[in-house]
């Protein structure tokens, strides 16, 4: 028995992302809620594809603010869903809830999922709505998670595998070229592997440049069956494959720091999808720290175990690169609410049909989609495809 | 019936804390040692697990330090013990930048006094 979930009951390509839209970004209007942002982005999704909440017959909610979160975007909404879910696994708890779409869709239990998720942990006050549970194994050394947990990860890589601060810094440096492309993007302004460096260390290898965004942002993800997919508005983006892997809570129980669960599930949705690394388009990966796009493009294949820091120090995965990864800027220059997931399934759908200007990856027809939560404790990963892949 | 427990997991840790010694468990089924303390044992769910106490040596295997505005930063370590479990900790006797892994460390048991109960810090065994 493998403890990574085998996603293979699922169809490659019975469902399809076929809405999605932000709610507004960044700093948003004094006394919004995260219900509101829900709200703002799943009427958006909807609007995209041309369906109507009358259409929705399945929920699917997460967010930091709202305990009940499908409950509460149900109510504001007025949707008595058939089907409803309310995964909470941190920021790849969305990459998850396409599974669960899926498999509801699939199996008849609903038609058209609504994916949802909001935050305004700028606006509020990150330290108001952080609820982070007290550990007594940990909390008396005052880790200031998360991003001491991701720095412990790194420290390792550096010491296993000679990885530097500057490969580090260049994860940094490609996510900001990519979000200067990018609108909607927080950062407007280029940004240096010497700024990388010299900027407020927050813990060491880390510095504030090494760190994501804390700003506002939710979203909306429109899911029904790939028949239905295609009698709407635009392009679907089917699911050819998805995989989870849960490996722990806390970053003292993650079995080696330099190994995530991306690993397998990558390899599981990669099995699902009949893909491999070199048959994918675009990568969007969540990248809360520079660390963590590193790992994740060696768990999911695009380069070997230890030579992530080699793999990204020239460009690669800058604009212009040979492979493209988190092209909407990432949550390191574009948008970090706090539970990031949700974004980069926006994106990829995105350029999947081909609408990112600037920023888009011509002839983009699969991407792969890579969502972690917690301490690199959840990891859920889809791959999604154009209609050449179905 | 079912027995009910009478003193928790974290509760006897803090007594060996109190004692002076770093403790943690051992699966009596598997042999394994099981930190943090758990009513049953991971992977197996064994509910027969037996305290020992640690030598005290261990070696870092992940170290950060955590900056603070007008102060210097302070050490968050992970440490793998001798006897084959880790912890988070940190290391005291240096500053929290010169901790490196791979370094040889000794177990400390910190006595914060009033409410807060102890808990381990570790310090740099000097090479012999």
């Amino acid at each position: 028995m493998s403890s990574a979930a085998q996603n293979d009951p699922l169809k490659r390509g019975s469902a399809a992302l076929v809405g999605v839209a932000e709610s507004d970004l960044g700093e948003v209007a004094e006394g919004m809620s995260a219900v509101d942002l829900m709200a703002q982005g799943t009427v958006r999704a909807l609007d995209d594809c041309g369906l109507t909440l009358a259409d929705v017959d399945g929920v699917f909610a997460a967010a930091t603010q709202s305990r009940m979160a499908t409950t509460a975007v149900c109510e504001y909404l007025g949707i008595q869903p058939r089907y409803h879910d309310g995964t909470y696994m941190g920021g790849s708890s969305f990459m998850s809830m396409v599974a669960h779409a899926q498999a509801a869709i699939q199996s008849g239990l609903c038609e058209v999922a609504v994916i949802t998720y909001g935050s305004t942990q700028r606006t509020s006050g990150r330290n108001a709505i952080a609820q982070r549970d007290f550990n007594p194994y940990e909390t008396p050394f005052k880790p200031l998670l998360p991003a001491s947990a991701y720095a412990l990860a790194a420290s390792r890589h550096i010491y296993q595998y000679g990885t530097t601060r500057e490969q580090l810094a260049a994860i940094a440096v490609a996510a900001r070229k990519w979000a200067l492309l990018n609108p909607a993007a927080w950062e407007k302004t280029p940004l240096t592997i010497a700024e990388v460096l010299s900027a407020r260390m927050v813990a060491s290898p880390l510095t504030v440049r090494d760190c994501c965004l804390v700003t506002d942002g939710g979203g909306g993800i429109v899911m029904t069956s790939a028949a239905r997919a295609r009698t709407l508005r635009k392009p679907p983006a089917f699911v050819l494959g998805s995989g989870d892997s849960l490996s722990h809570l806390t970053i003292s129980n993650m079995p080696d720091l330099t190994v995530t669960g991306a690993k397998r599930s990558g390899e599981a949705a990669f099995r699902m999808a009949g893909l491999k690394p070199a048959d994918i388009d675009v990568v969007e990966v969540y990248d809360a720290f520079t660390i963590t796009t590193l790992l994740f493009l060696e768990d999911l294949g695009f380069c070997p175990k230890g030579e992530g820091g080699r793999f990204v120090q020239d460009g690669t995965i800058a604009p212009g690169g040979r492979l493209p990864v988190n092209t909407n800027g990432g949550g390191l220059s574009y948008c970090h609410p706090g539970m990031y997931g949700l974004f980069p399934l926006i994106e990829a759908v995105r350029q999947i049909r081909g609408e990112c200007g600037a920023r888009q990856v011509a002839g983009t027809n699969t991407a792969i989609v890579h969502g972690n939560g917690g301490v690199l404790s959840s990891q859920s990963t889809v791959i999604l495809g154009g209609a050449s892949t179905v | 019936m079912e027995k009910k427990i009478k003193t928790s997991p974290l509760a006897a840790w803090r007594e060996h804390l109190h004692a002076g010694n770093l403790a943690f468990q051992r699966d009596t089924a598997t042999g394994k040692p099981v930190f943090y303390p758990r009513v049953a044992a991971p992977g197996s769910g064994n509910t027969e697990l037996a305290w020992e106490v640690s030598g005290g040596l261990g070696t870092v295997y992940a170290t950060t330090a955590i900056a603070q505005r007008d102060k210097s930063a302070y050490n968050v370590a992970l440490i793998d013990m001798d006897e084959g479990f880790r912890l988070m900790s940190r290391v005291e006797s240096v500053a929290a930048e010169d901790v490196k892994i791979g370094q040889r460390v000794k177990v400390r048991i910190h006595q914060p006094g009033g409410e807060e109960a102890p808990y381990p810090v570790f310090d740099i065994v000097d090479a012999a």
